[in-house]
């Protein structure tokens, strides 16, 4: 099987999809670049880093769709076309733009179904980049997954690599509500075995990607390849973890979370995130809800600082999660020993 | 011409100094010295420069993306935006706002913005401080023909109108929003009508000419710093570089790219002003070296600063945890 | 003195890069030729490599848990003699080794249009009536990954994926036993083999039976392992199960049934598993070649008595073990079948009694 960068993933499942459904369309920023230019060239970009690149090539200009920089309209549009007929797949560059469109994906498409008693089918999918790592500052690095999990009537997808991004986006594309799809900017590179057919991964379907009886580790997206890492030199120490990655925060996979912390007893919950009100919270709250009896040591959050991202590459790289502190977190309530011994 | 010598100097010295820092970073930004993304404002010097001479200490300027230049027209230390840009100790923002966020409140700077259409409303903001408090200033929101199309304009134009507060929109109209053209992605509408049908008088510009653009600003900023009514101005300019650097730019012809640094703001500038006989090239000779020789020390001494200490990621938050 | 290298085996066509799960000689031990010196896992396959020479196990490059290509130096037997400097040198300039089949091209799998659906097949060796090896339920043609390999050596071996499974189209007819026989018929006339070995594994091995019967004239020999088709016990719930699993632990729960050595189930097999039934097509397949291989809690197709109408030499496999379909259905079959029983294994004896399946397979062949 070809080993395909998350890039080409999501772009393949774009274009399966679109062949396979002459209703799916993409519309966004540049999403094929280069329209009114003096070249003549009008698939330059394929969105910002390329991930879209080839589709307008294929499908052309009335189902890949080059807009202004008018992420309401981008949003709204995608919306009102999906209560009516298509089934869009609406760019939003980068995560941190959902402030200047935000009204129309929770006020909007995310009440559809609900205010209008059921009624109402919104397949759209909101794609977009997230996270920290390219020195890109403030208003281009935030996770912000929290902000759309807390919504009723979204789902969100926080893929942690090729092969899950390809068959959740699928999952996302087919789906009939309105399903955020978060990418990490610092992830597209990464290869994986990548099947060349369509498939799904259903949501709400947590990967647990290594299991030990010591701790569970809950992670997303780029914090899954960090755990990882930090899991692997943990078993040096002797030290097994359980890696838990829930795809996606809504719906959540709460069974496979509390089915490992009554086997480990111990939670560690990693998240680029902020630390309020945030993911990691949200799994804290799960565990010390329904699980408290499992638990022989406090649960420890690896997060950002309750910070915005910073630009110089020394902060910026203090501020992301990674696996030393992720092993600390480990090693704090393993070393504390039982419950109450601490 | 009614500028006197040593402004018309001064206003070279500004161009000139736009145009090598932008040489500078962005050679440093592809060779990987600056990390991040830098979006170059080489080619559209005359229109900060000719319009920023306009307004005073008590007057404030919005950007956005692509606004090293506008924070040198508006008088930012050149030494303290490399420190930023390099990601320094010391820089303007302390190393956390880098190129994309750069700003200088003390200078009336209000910040170079990552959200296309994000400074439009914030501009309206400034110019109702200076009204309420009555400082007899003014701001002038710098915003694109990309920005020219968000909401956030529209309703910062909206506002400004209602308000009648002392704000300038100058529309830099570079032909691209990000790899977009301006044809396509606003249409083919004529954008200084669209803004002026908000209710503001809008006028239009040659951004290449320094001496066209300052004569509209003064007119211009002039009567909104008297009347409290908000006005555009749609600057025609050419962004010489891709939308950031590093943007191949397959998007533009072979002969725009052969073409479009031809008409070059400053030497249209300096053409002017030595045939009129005002300034002697020796001077700008002068000028250039000063600049050059300003750059490269402001870019050394960055490179050789410390980064920010680590301790500062999550000072000024207001609240920590 | 000799310095030999241990390298991460390729088991089975497909298999790039493999994990040591744990070594069992310890570093310094002594080694015999044929020791198990560690346990390595692939993608698909976990296994044992063994000692090619006897000496003493000098050095442990790659510690467990880490995974390293196909070729890669996992560590050195020598001789205690050897001096350490010399054993260095041999590390430091050790180059990976092209392990057969590593990147070219028959070990990848190749697809050809058939009866209007594409099929995917791995191909490799050369010569002879082309063996022809047709996996089971739910399998695909990778899982005869220490079969292929081995008799490929003396002759041209095909390893087909079924439709609906591996990377051949998701689509199944009736998914009868019989219109499964007339399909693979038509990938053989696609691949214009007129004549040809078969090797089945359960399901597969009542295609094989289905081929014989329908086209002798293009079968020079049948190996079946478990077949289907010879009695009425089959494990429903393991089928219904298999079928119905999502999550890794059910669908390793599942495979635990095929196999004697449940530690062969990794949790890579069972995620790969996951993964093929994730693809779009392969779930309502199963669902369609569940239904028709069922009658109520039993088999539907019996080829029992016709076994004997068969020609050609026929070998029947059986794990003593079999959790799936009773190895009792080995037993009263014609005489002119040969009837293995394999001591140590479960439903899977190409996994779990490789050598003998392979002695076995090479002795049918040779008997046509």
């Amino acid at each position: 099987m070809a080993k395909k960068s998350m890039r080409t993933a999501i772009n393949e499942a774009i274009r399966l999809e679109m062949r396979r459904d002459p209703t799916v369309i993409l519309m966004g920023e540049d999403v094929a670049g280069g329209q009114g230019g003096s070249a003549d060239v009008t698939d330059a970009f394929g969105g910002v880093l390329g991930v879209t690149k080839g589709l307008y090539t294929e499908f052309g200009p009335s189902r890949v769709i080059d807009t202004p920089i008018i992420e309401s309209a981008i949003m709204g549009t995608a919306a009102g076309a999906a209560v009516s007929g298509l089934r869009p797949i609406a760019e939003l560059m980068f995560s941190d733009f959902i402030g200047v469109c935000y009204d129309q994906i929770f006020n909007q498409a995310a009440k559809f179904r609900y205010m209008f008693g059921g009624k109402a089918q919104t397949p759209m999918v909101m794609r977009s980049m997230t996270g920290a790592g390219l020195r890109a500052a403030a208003q281009h690095s935030q996770s912000l997954h929290a902000l759309f999990t807390m919504v009723p009537g979204l789902k969100v997808v926080v893929p942690s690599g090729a092969y899950d991004a390809k068959g959740l986006l699928i999952e996302a594309i087919r789906d009939n509500d309105p399903v955020i799809f978060l990418e990490h900017k610092a992830m597209y590179d990464l290869e994986e075995e990548v099947p060349d057919e369509a498939y799904t991964i259903p949501f709400g379907e947590a990967n647990v990607l290594r299991e030990g009886k010591d701790v569970t580790i809950v992670a997303l997206a780029r914090m899954v390849r960090f755990s990882m890492e930090a899991a692997a030199n943990l078993s040096k120490l002797g030290i097994e973890v359980t890696v838990i990655d829930p795809r996606t925060t809504s719906p959540l996979d709460t069974d496979t979370i509390l089915e490992s912390v009554a086997e480990t007893g111990r939670l560690v919950v990693v998240d680029e995130a902020n630390p309020r009100c945030s993911f990691a919270t949200d799994v804290a709250a799960l565990v010390a809800d329904q699980g408290f009896k499992y638990l022989k040591a406090p649960i420890k959050l690896v997060t950002a600082p309750h910070a915005p991202v910073p630009f110089a590459p020394n902060l910026e790289d203090a501020y992301i999660p990674n696996a030393a502190k992720i092993e600390a977190a480990v090693l704090s309530i393993v070393a504390a020993g039982g419950r109450n011994a601490a | 011409m009614q500028l006197d010598r040593d402004t018309l100097a001064e206003s070279y010295r500004t161009m000139a100094t736009i145009r090598a820092f932008e040489e500078r970073v962005g050679a440093d930004s592809l060779s990987g010295l600056i990390p991040g993304f830098v979006h170059l404002y080489a080619g559209e010097e005359a229109s900060a420069t000719g319009i920023c001479l306009e307004l005073g200490e008590k007057d404030w300027i919005g950007s956005n993306h692509r606004g090293h230049g506008h924070c040198i027209a508006k008088g930012s230390s050149v030494e303290g935006m490399m420190l930023e840009i390099y990601a320094r100790e010391g820089g303007l923002c302390g190393g956390k706002g880098g190129s994309m966020h750069i700003a200088d409140l003390s200078v009336g700077m209000l910040g170079a913005n990552g959200i296309v259409g994000g400074g439009a409303p914030l501009a309206v903001g400034a110019a109702l401080s200076a009204k309420t408090l009555k400082t007899g200033g003014v701001c002038v929101g710098f915003i694109g023909d990309g920005a020219s199309n968000q909401g956030t304009t529209a309703e910062a134009m909206t506002m400004a109108v209602v308000l009648k507060v002392p704000v300038i929109f100058v529309i830099e109209n570079n032909g691209y929003g990000e790899f977009t053209a301006v044809s396509y992605h606003s249409g083919g509408i004529d954008l200084a009508a669209r803004a002026a049908s908000f209710g503001m008088e809008a006028h239009k510009v040659d951004g290449t000419d320094f001496f066209a653009v300052n004569e509209l600003a003064r007119e211009v900023i002039a009567k909104t710093r008297a009347t409290n009514m908000p006005a555009v101005i749609e600057v025609a300019v050419n962004r010489w570089h891709g939308h950031f650097t590093g943007d191949p730019q397959a998007y533009r012809s072979a002969e725009e790219l052969a073409t479009v640094r031809l008409s070059d703001p400053l030497v249209i500038f300096k053409k002017r002003v030595i045939e009129a006989g005002l300034l002697p090239q020796e001077l700008f000779d002068k000028i250039d070296g000063e600049v050059a020789d300003r750059i490269d020390s402001a870019a050394r001494a960055a490179i050789a600063a410390p980064p920010p200490d680590i301790s500062t990621v999550t000072t000024d938050v207001y609240v920590s945890y | 003195m000799t310095i030999t290298a241990v390298i991460m085996p390729r088991w089975g066509l497909t298999m790039e890069e493999g994990t040591v799960t744990a070594w069992l000689v310890p570093l310094g031990g002594t080694v015999a030729v044929g020791q198990e010196l560690a346990e390595v896992e692939s993608s698909k396959l976990a296994g044992t490599v063994e000692a090619t020479v006897s000496g003493v196990l000098r050095r442990t490059i790659i510690e467990v848990g880490a995974t390293v290509p196909v070729g890669a130096l996992l560590g050195v037997i020598a001789d205690a003699a050897v001096d350490d400097a010399e054993i260095d040198a041999f590390v430091g300039t050790f180059e990976p080794v092209e392990v057969a089949a590593g990147e070219d091209e028959s070990s990848k799998p190749k697809t050809i249009e058939a009866g209007g659906l594409r099929w995917s097949y791995l191909r490799s060796g050369e010569g002879g009536v082309p063996l022809v090896l047709i996996h089971g339920f739910g399998g695909d043609a990778a899982g005869w990954g220490f079969i292929q390999g081995a008799i490929a050596a003396d002759q041209d071996v095909i390893a087909v994926d079924l439709p609906g499974h591996g990377n051949s189209e998701k689509t199944v007819t009736d998914g009868s036993l019989d219109a499964q026989a007339d399909a693979v018929i038509g990938f053989l006339d696609a691949l214009g083999i007129d004549k040809a070995h078969l090797a089945g594994h359960s399901m597969g091995g009542g295609i094989a039976i289905g081929i014989a019967l329908k086209a002798p004239g293009r079968v020079a020999s049948l190996t079946l392992l478990a077949p289907v088709g010879l009695g009425d016990g089959i494990n429903v719930d393991y089928l219904k199960g298999f079928v119905a699993a999502r999550k890794r632990r059910d669908v390793e729960t599942v495979l635990r049934q095929l196999f004697v050595n449940e530690a062969l189930v990794t949790p890579a097999l069972a995620e790969e598993i996951i993964r093929y039934k994730r693809l779009d097509g392969a779930q309502p397949a199963l669902e369609t070649l569940l239904a028709a291989l069922l009658n109520g809690q039993a088999q539907r197709a019996q080829y029992r008595d016709k076994l004997g109408a068969i020609k050609v030499p026929v070998s029947v496999i059986w794990g003593a073990q079999d959790r799936i379909i009773p190895p009792a259905h080995a037993v009263g079959l014609p005489a002119s079948v040969r009837v293995e029983t394999v001591a140590d294994s479960g439903h899977m004896p190409q996994v779990e009694a490789a050598d003998q399946v392979n002695k076995i397979l090479k002795e049918t062949i040779a008997k046509a």
